[in-house]
């Protein structure tokens, strides 16, 4: 045994101490809040997280300037039988993404959760900024941890700081919804723990590298990917596990919704990320990846379909998170080759990471803009926001920008993060993504164009606004979904120069056009009032079958979130899974 | 004479039974029940494997805690019982289910028995470090000292699940006191019991935190056994639960971890790495950490158990 561990020497690195640091700033946090008390909550976040961004981009630095994976040993015992922190490109990039977006949400919220002058502590803004802490802590574990056990801890972290953050109203309906993420994501760790159990009974070890090392294709790893992944699956909430999401997405306050869309469902995705590609690149197949691609793909068109058919805004972006979460899933048969021999990266994995990068500050920035609006209105019916774009025209800004951003319209992380997986899906001779890829697009500028066609609408009597909305906010979110915009421009050091063209480019016009009519086609067929208003109301035949498929798919969806359904898609896909595992194992 | 395989197999019968009964009662207080039981039953697999550790831990947190804790949550749903016992799955989708299952747990099962003969394990690397730790206790030195940060996290992970539990307070009780008020009965039962046995509880917490160092115990085992005296004396009305705005409430619950993380932080200049010990003192360290986290995990366990606030503190 000892032989084998000493195949890895490991030690700790010049900037090592740094992961530490990351790892415990946002629990001194917490802790730090509990004891200081509601009204100090904030201060206490408003103080450690642009720390954290300070720690970030540290780490980030030591990365580039080394070009090593940054690694720490905890109490000086080396893995196997110590653990390790280790930050590599991925896990910088995320812990930078993360304290950006978090950032952004703490200066969003100021106004929103404040502690009520006579009190000294109130229960919603003492939550919201100790849970902001908590979930920014559990993301960081999941980030550095290096031990399939540590990764487990930081799972229910993030479970437990996640949760509360969707019933932080109290209402019944989002305690409801709470719940459900609860059970869910709970059963989601079992199963987790179920294949690193099945896994250290196997090899004897956690570590994530020695057991890259170690692992040999076979029933025990099949079991145990399978097992993990869709455990992961489930709290990411990738159709057809998605039950959760949008109830709880869309019944948080819009700070904490934009933490969830944007961030928490980041965390279990990064797993399956390391899982697959780090830990068992030598274990998956191509035929799970095609599984894992179809169900992303699944996963875009409800979702789409199913955010077209929203009356309500919040849920129509719950409903894009989902879409959107199906496209992080694109990368993985993308990072296969066609004959078959185990992943080979190529471009697909920056592509998937660009685009998690790109959809948090986006989709951060989307559901602020959508709950500022909510906050001004006191409601968030889509066809009653007429004149919305003339009295806030920040907001409405913000929102079409994320949008954009999603669509993936040039300079955006989105576009440049499609371009590399388009690339990929040429270079492994797998065209039929490229379809889901290029339809994809189609599909959210659906969504998008049906929810400005109502905000710029004229309105005949003067709007009136229940309150008034924070500039600040307004620039947040105008902020974010402006950043993910241009992040291609950000991420051109890394990725060479021919991949990003103009915005004006002929070609690029070309295809933003066509976008834009596919998604108002999409938009005014499929969604519940026409596009153009009255006019709309006769257009016959055409109009009434897109309605019926609309409602069709709104009514699986409805049928697929409940859960005796997802229950069993848990226990179907865990089966897929080991077969396509085992049906696309090479002979050995 | 060897009555060892008739012991292993009817325990093994037996759990299997009740873990099948306590999915089949539709009552879910007799389900509780059912799996408060269980939590025992494998508390005693445990000891047969030897991990008196796990089974120690298993039967005050699995068997214990859990068990009370779900056995209050049954008690509220009482009145939801009818209802819910009403929606009950088509007879296709409990087949469906039930077939699913079974071909997930038989494929686990042939996995399972692929598993290597002997399994590798790290056994051989702690017992080679375990020196320079002080510690007897294999279990120990690896909560403690090889993978402090887990343990570290775990109680983390206790905070946060108490934080997530206060945050379903109504808003106008919040920094109140958990739950219902208990009255005293003087010359009852439960009051008698919660005079009696407390003295005699925390003599043996803290001989079980003790004797963790070098033989089976420690910290989480005896914080529960604290956790459930103080929850007896609490139901019995002999004292009532405190306000959770209170500072010493806060600093109770956080006390665990930041002693263990002040002390992991002073590992850096003397002993060379977060969370490492100097040579000669990670002994009587570790035993102030794991004294220092028995008390937050009684504080904490307790107050789970009681819930979120639901009466006005008196301000």
């Amino acid at each position: 045994m000892s032989a084998l561990a000493t195949l890895i020497p490991e030690t700790t690195t010049a900037g090592g101490f740094l992961l530490v640091l990351a790892l415990v700033l946002p629990l001194a946090g917490v802790f730090a809040a509990l004891i200081l008390g509601g009204c100090n909550a904030r201060r206490v976040a408003m103080l450690t997280i642009p720390l954290g961004l300070a720690l970030a981009v540290a780490i980030g630095v030591e990365l580039v300037q080394t070009g090593q994976t940054v690694i720490y040993l905890l109490g000086g015992w080396a893995p196997p039988l110590g653990i390790a922190l280790r930050a590599d490109g991925l896990s910088a990039a995320m812990l930078l993404t993360t304290t950006v977006v978090l950032l952004g949400v703490a200066l969003f919220a100021r106004d929103d959760f404040e502690t009520p002058e006579n009190l000294r502590e109130a229960r919603a803004p003492f939550m919201f900024w100790t849970l902001l802490m908590a979930v920014w802590g559990a993301l960081n574990a999941v980030f550095l941890a290096g031990d399939l056990f540590t990764l487990y801890v930081a799972l229910e972290l993030l479970t437990f700081a996640g949760v509360p953050l969707v019933s932080l109203e109290g209402h019944s309906e989002t305690l409801r919804a709470a719940l459900r993420y609860l059970l869910f994501a709970l059963l989601g760790s079992v199963l987790y723990m179920l294949g690193a159990v099945l896994l250290y009974g196997a090899y004897g070890t956690l570590d994530i590298a020695i057991l890259a090392e170690r692992v040999r294709p076979g029933m025990l790893c099949f079991a145990a990917v399978a097992l993990m992944t869709v455990g992961l699956l489930a709290k990411t909430a990738l159709f057809p596990l998605h039950l959760w999401l949008p109830p709880a997405h869309a019944g948080a306050p819009a700070a904490a919704s934009a933490v969830l869309s944007a961030l928490v469902v980041k965390g279990s995705w990064f797993l399956v990320v390391r899982l697959w590609f780090d830990v068992m690149p030598g274990v998956v197949t191509f035929s799970a990846a095609q599984l894992l691609g179809g169900l992303g793909s699944a996963a875009i068109v409800v979702g789409s379909v199913v955010a077209l058919r929203q009356e309500r805004l919040k849920l129509l972006v719950a409903y894009s998170t989902m879409a959107q979460i199906g496209y992080l899933f694109l990368m993985f048969p993308l990072a296969f080759d066609v004959s078959g021999n185990g992943p080979v990266h190529g471009f697909a994995l920056a592509g998937g990471l660009l685009q998690v990068i790109s959809h948090a500050t986006a989709k951060a920035g989307m559901f602020m803009a959508a709950g500022l609006i909510y906050a001004a209105l006191g409601h968030d019916r889509i066809a009653d926001l007429a004149g919305v774009a003339r009295t806030m025209p920040i907001t409405v800004l913000a929102f079409a920008l994320a949008g954009l951003a999603l669509m993936g319209v040039v300079p955006s992380g989105a576009y440049l993060a499609k371009k590399l997986l388009l690339d990929a899906a040429d270079g492994s001779g797998q065209w039929w993504w490229t379809i889901v890829l290029q339809g994809g697009a189609v599909f959210t500028a659906g969504y998008v164009v049906l929810v400005l066609a109502s905000v710029l609408r004229r309105r005949s009597e003067p709007l009136l606004l229940v309150s008034r909305v924070s500039r600040l906010s307004e620039l947040v979110a105008l902020a974010l979904s402006a950043g993910s915009l241009l992040l291609a421009l950000a991420a051109l050091g890394p990725v060479p120069g021919e991949f990003v063209s103009s915005s004006f480019a002929p070609k690029e016009m070309g295809v933003l056009l066509v976008v834009f009519l596919g998604g108002s086609l999409l938009a005014s067929g499929l969604s519940r009032r026409s596009l153009l208003g009255a006019a709309g109301a006769n257009a016959g035949v055409m109009r009434r079958i897109a309605a019926g498929v609309g409602e069709s798919f709104e009514l699986a969806d409805g049928v697929i979130r409940r859960w005796q359904f997802a229950s069993i898609s848990l226990l179907m896909l865990a089966i897929l899974f080991g077969g396509a595992l085992v049906w696309g194992a090479p002979p050995s | 004479m060897n009555m060892a395989p008739l012991v292993d197999g009817s325990l093994v019968v037996l759990i299997l039974a009740v873990a099948i009964w306590t999915i089949a009662v539709r009552d879910s207080f007799a389900a509780v029940v059912g799996y408060a039981i269980y939590g025992l039953m494998l508390a005693l697999a445990w000891v047969r494997l030897a991990a008196i550790d796990a089974a120690l831990t298993e039967a005050a947190i699995g068997g214990g805690l859990t068990g009370v804790l779900l056995i209050r949550a049954a008690v509220r749903l009482r009145p939801t019982e009818s209802v819910v016992a009403g929606d009950s799955p088509a007879w296709f989708v409990k087949a469906l289910a039930a077939v699913l299952a079974g071909a997930v747990s038989l494929a686990l099962a042939v996995v399972v028995l692929t598993l290597p003969e002997p399994a590798p394990t790290l056994a051989p690397q702690v017992a080679e470090h375990i020196a320079s730790t002080g510690l007897g206790n294999a279990v120990t030195a690896v909560l403690l000292a090889f993978r402090a940060t887990d343990t570290l996290l775990e109680a983390v992970v206790l905070v946060f699940a108490l934080i997530a539990v206060w945050s379903l307070a109504p808003d106008r009780f919040w920094g109140g006191r958990p739950g219902q008020h208990y009255h005293l009965e003087a010359n009852g039962m439960l009051a008698y019991l919660a005079r009696l046995l407390p003295p005699l509880g925390i003599v043996v917490a803290i001989y079980v935190f003790w004797v963790g160092a070098d033989l089976p115990g420690g910290k989480f085992q005896a914080g529960t056994l604290l956790a459930a005296m103080w929850l007896l004396a609490i139901m019995a009305g002999l004292t009532d639960v405190p306000e959770v705005r209170l500072v010493w409430v806060r600093i109770a619950l956080v006390t665990g971890s930041a002693v263990f993380l002040i002390i992991g932080f002073a590992g850096v200049p003397f002993a060379g790495a977060f969370l490492a010990y100097p040579e000669g003192y990670a002994k009587p360290l570790i035993l102030i950490i794991e004294a220092a986290s028995m008390l937050s995990i009684a504080v904490t366990l307790a107050l789970l158990v009681l819930g979120p606030p639901e009466r006005r503190g008196q301000s």
